[in-house]
């Protein structure tokens, strides 16, 4: 953690997209990209969390693999739902208790909740480490809070150890 | 043919779950379930246009990164952007279940 390389991943992982979107790749790209890759962090950095250390790669890609799968699954149930009759739906908003407490890791859980099946991540609550989540059509709250703190939850406490 | 073929169907299926949300924007009765519509369907719906661009530049001889890149800041704003448009409105509004 230097001052002029806050996040040297970070920057790192800039510039490498920068040179793939980058039309065709010159001098004058990385140059362009490597002053770009230099400055998001140092405006950005105050506000990212520590990310905690990735213990258990071979479980994030397991994870990884099962939400792109949930994404497709959530597409296909959510257009029967929208093209179904719409008064035989039931929302509600669930109030998830969370079990972890880096900053970082929740907002990955939070992001998957709303790219998965039927929910959504409405807000954090860090002092009562709940998360609120509004789910499109759920008759079992419990087994709804079941299923995301097994699917999602477990790996990435295990991915990070915390 | 066999890359346009399956390029087409990709395009169209991303094209089919786009119009899905859109027609969700219109069908669902409120806010909170409004907006489920166009956060699923827009990942799907683009990603399936992004998977035919894949299997275009793959058929091309390229490695596609620039899909990638795209597929990539879509799943990360999407979230977000479904995020700061929930707590602008519970600011406004009465917490849920009051």
């Amino acid at each position: 953690m230097s001052r002029v390389l806050p996040q040297p991943l970070v920057s790192l992982m800039i510039l490498a997209l920068w040179i793939a979107i980058a039309p065709s790749p010159s001098l004058g790209q990385v140059v362009l990209g490597s002053v770009v890759a230099l400055a998001i962090p140092w405006f950005t950095h105050p506000f990212w969390p520590d990310p905690p250390r990735l213990l258990r790669p071979g479980v994030a890609a397991l994870l990884f693999l099962r939400v792109i799968w949930d994404i497709v699954v959530a597409n296909v149930e959510v257009a029967r739902l929208v093209l179904g009759p719409a008064d035989r739906l039931h929302p509600v908003f669930i109030e998830l208790p969370l079990e972890i407490d880096d900053p970082f890791v929740a907002t990955i859980l939070a992001s998957i909740i709303t790219l998965t099946p039927g929910t959504l991540s409405v807000d954090i609550d860090r002092a009562r480490r709940v998360l609120l989540v509004h789910a499109l059509d759920v008759a079992d709250v419990p087994a709804t809070i079941d299923t995301i703190k097994r699917r999602y939850e477990a790996p990435l406490k295990e991915i990070f150890g915390c | 043919m066999l890359i346009e073929i399956v390029a087409s169907v990709l395009v169209l299926l991303g094209g089919a779950f786009t119009l899905v949300g859109s027609i969700g924007l219109v069908r669902l009765p409120d806010f909170f379930t409004r907006l489920h519509a166009p956060t699923k369907a827009a990942t799907l719906g683009v990603g399936g246009i992004v998977a035919a661009g894949l299997v275009q530049s793959a058929a091309a001889g390229t490695m596609g990164l620039r899909e990638l890149a795209i597929a990539l800041f879509l799943f990360i704003t999407a979230p977000v952007s479904a995020h700061l448009l929930s707590k602008a409105v519970l600011r406004h509004r009465d917490p849920p279940g009051s």
